[in-house]
């Protein structure tokens, strides 16, 4: 007879053993391992990762695996391992300079010391469905895999001796960098959070924001500087050695876009830097990672803001999918007693008019008498 | 490392922390709690993690239901003012897989209550403690969208804006428009949000002897009301904060003072309205009192 909401404890424990079954499908279709989904699904594995702030192929593929391949839902099982993670050490700054580039382009220059290289893209497929995918067993093999020299200037650099682009100093090596894994977003921002939350920012998002920039909001007439992917080491100092270490190699992919600034007051015209960097394979994340970075400095330039993606509040605090992903999914649960309270005002407000309207109709009718 | 080392055999949970988070974190989290009861309703940023539930679902109420409990602390997790609801069911065997503490659905016997949305309708006493689960932490959100807004509205005590709102309500509709999340001073100085309770619950935050904690995980802010302290929703002299009333009782329990969910039993639109709060009602029914609808008491297998 009380049909609310009851036996919560069985439904969920229903609930996953469901999700089990269906997560494996057709047991007559053998089952992918992880090393499949690592090796063949691996742009899948780099979002994740990249997203998920982890470096680590086998990982991702499992979470890819667990969330039946909804990319949102794996970069959450990855971020939620991760915060049980300790903290070891703290890495060296990547030297992308000394790349091992398997990708290197630039729209800027026809050509450039080092060269360009095409590599593994997309860029150029004819988008036909390969039908021949179907038969499996085939195993390609590619002839003229080009290699760039192992030590590549920065394209943007190369702009730096005319002084044409904005110089971009480092910072002293023990000033401190902001980590929104371990501190709240707070503002204003500087640009080490803003590019720590872009570079964890949900794809699509940055995707629009970025693609809006080129529309119009806030435009900044981007150029690709050069984007390369590939092979970076990762060192760590030992304090006790008193050297750094190379603890392995990841692969990440940056951009460097070169947009115009026209100048202000004290400053003549040069070009401004945007930039963007994912772990493996990620292309679209990097550009448009580097378009949302140069908007979100439009304060810094001395530019006007106006558009969403120059908005630094609006842009940090929604890009974060896994926050996103759960706020608005919560609207599934219960909310009966809110609604409750509501429902309870709205009739109290309607009765409240009834009655007035009623009154007035009342006088009228005696008015009219 | 038996963490990563657990994981990746898929071993028992054994490896995890006793509360889910580890100690610095907990640490953490305790440091953004006492500063939050030193400044009763002042909301502190802290560096808020990723949950093993999605955020908008209780991470908030979590992280600082984690930092707090003790081995020896007596669980209780409440959603509607209910212990069977889905989420509440989940909230609490999580904490049960990572900590291994007594559970209770009693308010009287519970040391540590985690809600969403109700306080419970049984007053609480001192030692306990309530933690909210809260999805907006800011009261002034809705009026003003920008985070460095509202930072320095609450550091000058620049609270017009609401007044303004609410005075807008009644010029508009006769009486302040508000149900749920009602906006109240905390200790004559923060105004704060009570996460979304029904306006029904504002008054048992005022001197309550439980100590208050709300945690935003997705907001990344804590705050708290100390025990004892003045809570006063925000109101007119002409125009005094009133609760919403119904004009039924708790069809179960008979029940006229407790805030009521309606339930709609059939396509013809006929409905019964009972007690929110779960165990507020089962322990009227125990003592004997019924509703229009009620079948006799018979006691629930206790989980």
């Amino acid at each position: 007879m009380y049909v609310a909401v009851k036996g919560g404890e069985a439904a969920i424990g229903n609930a996953h053993q469901l999700l089990a079954e269906d997560r494996r499908g057709n047991p007559d279709v053998p089952e992918l391992s992880v090393a499949q989904i690592r090796e063949q699904m691996s742009y899948g594995v780099d979002r994740v990762m990249t997203e998920g702030s982890v470096y680590d192929p086998d990982l991702a593929a499992l979470a890819l695996k667990q969330a039946r391949g909804d990319q949102v839902e794996a970069i959450f099982l990855l971020r939620a391992y991760r915060t049980t993670l300790p903290r070891l050490a703290v890495t060296r700054p990547i030297d992308t300079a000394a790349m091992q580039v398997s990708r290197r382009i630039s729209s800027c220059f026809k050509d450039m010391p080092g060269g360009q290289l095409l590599g593994p893209t997309f860029d150029y497929t004819h988008r036909l469905l390969d039908f021949a995918l179907e038969a499996e067993g085939a195993v390609p093999q590619a002839e003229g895999k080009g290699s760039l020299s192992d030590s590549l200037p920065q394209v943007v650099d190369l702009l730096n001796a005319e002084g044409l682009i904005e110089r971009e100093l480092p910072d002293a090596e023990d000033a401190p960098v902001g980590d929104l894994t371990r501190e709240p977003l707070m503002f204003p921002a500087g640009r080490d959070v803003r590019l720590q939350n872009l570079a964890r920012a949900d794809e699509g998002y940055l995707l629009a924001l970025g693609y809006s920039t080129q529309r119009g909001y806030a435009k900044s007439h981007p150029f690709v500087g050069e984007i390369r992917s590939g092979a970076v080491a990762v060192e760590i100092d030992i304090p006790e050695l008193g050297f750094a270490v190379d603890i392995g190699d990841i692969t990440v992919t940056e951009c460097q876009m070169i947009n115009q600034f026209k100048g202000s007051k004290t400053e003549a015209p040069k070009f401004t830097r945007g930039y963007g960097l994912a772990f493996g394979f990620a292309e679209r994340k990097a550009m448009a990672m580097s378009l949302v970075d140069r908007a979100l400095r439009a304060e810094e330039l001395g530019e006007d803001i106006t558009a969403p993606a120059q908005d630094a509040e609006f842009v940090l605090y929604h890009a974060d999918n896994v926050e996103a992903s759960g706020f608005v999914q919560h609207l599934k649960l219960p909310h009966h007693v809110d609604f409750q309270a509501e429902l309870t005002l709205v009739r109290t407000m309607r009765a409240e008019i009834a009655t007035a309207q009623a009154e007035s109709e009342a006088e009228l009718a005696e008015a009219a008498q | 490392m038996s963490v990563q080392q657990n994981y990746r055999t898929g071993a028992t949970l054994a490896g995890y922390n006793f509360a889910f988070l580890d100690e610095q974190t907990k640490r953490m989290l305790r440091r953004a709690i006492l500063k939050a009861v030193a400044i009763p309703g002042y909301q502190v940023p802290f560096g808020s993690r990723e949950m093993p539930l999605p955020y908008g679902w209780g991470t908030g109420g979590m992280q600082v239901t984690a930092a707090v409990i003790g081995s020896k602390d007596v669980l209780k997790v409440i959603d509607q003012g209910a212990d069977d609801t889905t989420n509440a069911v989940s909230i609490r065997r999580f904490f049960v897989r990572m900590t291994n503490v007594a559970t209770t659905e009693k308010t009287r016997a519970a040391t540590l209550i985690q809600t969403r949305h109700r306080v419970p309708e049984i007053p609480l006493s001192e030692g306990q403690i309530l933690v909210y689960q809260v999805p907006i932490p800011e009261p002034l959100r809705w009026l003003e969208p920008r985070e460095t807004e509202t930072r320095k509205m609450h550091a000058l005590s620049e609270y017009g804006v609401m007044h303004v709102k609410l005075y807008e309500d009644i010029a508009q509709h006769g009486h302040i428009s508000t149900a749920y999340d009602y906006p109240v001073v905390v200790n004559g100085r923060y105004l704060m949000r009570c996460s979304p309770i029904p306006k029904f619950d504002t008054p048992k935050l005022n001197m309550n002897p439980a100590l208050q904690l709300f945690g935003a995980g997705r907001e990344k802010r804590i705050y708290a009301v100390p025990p004892y302290t003045e809570v006063k929703p925000l109101d007119f002299e002409d125009h005094p904060f009133e609760v919403e009333r119904w004009p039924e009782s708790c069809a179960l329990c008979g029940a006229g003072d407790s805030f009521l969910d309606e339930v709609i039993l059939d396509d013809k639109g006929s409905r019964m309205f009972v007690c929110s709060d779960t165990d507020y009602c089962g322990e009227r029914r125990e003592a004997g009192h019924t509703g229009r609808m009620s079948a006799p008491y018979k006691a629930e297998a206790a989980e």
